[in-house]
């Protein structure tokens, strides 16, 4: 399948078997707001305040590794941030990426921490280089930059060469 | 969820320690700071290590000395013009970095890749697999003791770079690959050297073995060290051959085949120790695999075309470049102003000597990408320290780092 699938309705048409998709609508449909399946990878937006949730829902789906969380800043149109997380099936050998819009006004999301240990650096990376806090983490410093810099480098309102 | 003791404290207070200030428990534990520049690791890591006595309570990793801006550089180039870049995120398998981050931005365009490009691609990629795993061995070992390993295990590093050097001119950052396939068809003797290497490697490998295996003094330093459960080791995000010594069956090439492995034999191996010792015996063994994959990909190497049939990618031929004037046109085109990628999102991630290396490329349909991210093995591996040298001794430490096969290039970015 070459041309990418838009809305979850005709994505759950095309991916009858898929389990992370049915498993995110069984539990809760109206969190899901959108899905689109683009060169053979499933992307599933959440609303932000239902990550959490979703990740717990693919979790028990049998999706039961955290492979990566990143961000990507999509200025200056709103919402602002697009959180991304690529979870992994050892068992069914898939992968799903659950995308989180976040605005750019106190950028703002749960921590999944308590889901998968191994958030911890990610979303400290994602902190520091972005800017989003994730609330609920149980150490949010930056990781790769001293305490006090100045700014979110990987921001694109960022300069390059930095402000100074 | 956590599942044993020692992560879920981890996962409670991992704040940065503080000496214990109280009551009765006054001046029994202090905080020793091992790095930013130790031996042990391939580059600047401070961890702060809080003991008591010797034995070690809690190990916290201080990264971020290197300050690249890797992913920010990418956002300002051409396509093409990132591969060079992706060389230096890993220093020891340049070949892996290349790799996924064409198949990334191949994914995105569509492109269909030649089975001679696939299969090159495959044994310059093993041969990345046995260099990096030659300088991992021979770093470990001289860790716990063991000088003469390193030197043997460089001597065939550099039969290994030397290789690299013919194909691509270059020793360490070869930047061989390019969007589309590859940058030149190999030299004509390239195949018959690294068969001539290839066949003297399991030998080689025996001559370790004979060092190291059945050493008393190897043996105790990494018998029973560095516990990680395979619950925690995927709770914490570990992956490659941590992932596989402690019981996880899971390898990228054979469960989620990229770049033709899919048509390769090869065993997968695993251990259920769970310590530093079975790391080892794991990646000793996958060393060995890594030849029959070479030997395999040298017997069956098809012939054709090196890169994908896409002029709006590919550079031209030189001979073309010269007296076709489309191709001149195209040449100065792919130069001057790159090539568009349709919009799009995509994750390709791979193997690495390491582990699961990954990359994330966003394009909004320009000429340069709109993001890329780097998932990198070690990045994930290192927040399993805690939970691996929570209790041990001080010393054990070192050989837990020599085991996750760290690379701070990798980590830092």
């Amino acid at each position: 399948m070459d041309s990418a699938v838009q809305g979850k309705d005709a994505v759950r048409a095309a991916l009858p078997e898929n389990r992370a998709l049915a498993s995110l609508l069984a539990w809760n449909a109206d969190a899901v707001l959108d899905a689109k399946y683009h060169l053979k990878e499933l992307t599933v937006t959440i609303a932000r305040d239902e990550i959490r949730g979703a990740c717990k829902a693919v979790q028990s789906a049998g999706y039961n590794f955290l492979e990566d969380v990143t961000c990507v800043d999509w200025y200056p149109s709103e919402p602002r941030f697009q959180v991304t997380y690529h979870i992994l099936s050892h068992a069914l050998k898939d992968r799903v990426r659950l995308i989180s819009p976040v605005e750019s006004i106190d950028p703002t999301i749960d921590s999944i921490t308590p889901i998968w240990p191994s958030a911890n650096f990610y979303e400290r990376e994602v902190w520091d280089l972005f800017g989003v806090r994730f609330h609920g983490h149980p150490e949010l410093r930056r990781i790769m930059l001293p305490e006090e810099w100045d700014g979110h480098p990987l921001r694109k309102d960022y300069p390059v060469e930095g402000y100074r | 969820m956590p599942t044993s003791p020692e992560l879920a404290k981890f996962v409670e207070t991992s704040t940065l320690i503080k000496p214990r200030q109280e009551e009765g428990a006054k001046d029994r534990t202090m905080v020793v700071n091992m790095g930013p520049q130790h031996p042990s690791t391939h580059g600047v890591l401070r961890l702060v290590i809080e003991i008591d006595g010797e034995t070690v309570l809690k190990v916290v990793p201080d990264i971020g000395y290197l300050h690249t801006g890797i992913e920010k550089t990418c956002e300002a180039k051409f396509y093409q013009q990132v591969v060079p870049m992706t060389d230096r995120i890993d220093y020891l398998c340049p070949m892996t970095n290349n790799l996924t981050y064409c198949l990334a931005v191949e994914k995105l365009l569509q492109l269909e890749i030649p089975d001679r490009a696939q299969w090159i691609r495959v044994l310059l990629n093993e041969l990345t697999r046995l260099q990096s795993h030659l300088v991992w061995l021979g770093t470990h070992a001289m860790d716990i003791g063991a000088l003469t390993v390193f030197l043997y295990c460089f001597r065939e590093r550099e039969d290994i770079l030397r290789l690299f050097e013919h194909v691509a001119g270059q020793r360490m950052m070869t930047s061989y690959f390019r969007v589309g396939g590859l940058a030149l068809e190999p030299p004509l003797d390239f195949f018959d050297r690294v068969k001539t290497f290839i066949k003297r490697m399991p030998e080689k490998i025996d001559e370790y073995e004979n060092l190291l295996t059945g050493n008393p003094i190897f043996i105790n330093r990494l018998k029973g060290v560095g516990y990680l459960s395979g619950e925690d080791a995927i709770a914490l995000g570990v992956t490659g051959p941590p992932l596989r010594a402690s019981g996880v069956d899971w390898d990228l090439r054979r469960d989620m085949p990229y770049s033709s492995y899919e048509k390769f034999q090869f065993r997968v191996p695993v251990s259920n120790d769970c310590d530093v010792w079975a790391r080892y015996v794991v990646r000793i063994q996958e060393m060995r695999e890594s030849v029959k994959i070479i030997e395999q990909a040298l017997e069956g190497m098809p012939e054709g075309p090196i890169t994908a049939n896409a002029p709006h990618v590919v550079l031209p031929d030189r001979e073309k470049m010269k007296t076709q004037m489309e191709s001149l046109i195209y040449h100065f085109k792919i130069v001057t102003e790159g090539f568009t990628v349709p919009a799009g999102q995509v994750y390709q991630a791979v193997e690495s000597p390491r582990g699961e290396m990954g990359y994330f490329a966003v394009s909004d349909g320009t000429a340069k990408p709109y993001r890329v991210h780097m998932r990198n093995p070690s990045f994930a591996t290192l927040q399993a320290l805690q939970t691996m040298c929570a209790g041990r001794l001080i010393a054990d430490v070192v050989a837990v780092i020599g085991s996750i096969d760290i690379v701070l290039g990798e980590i830092d970015r």
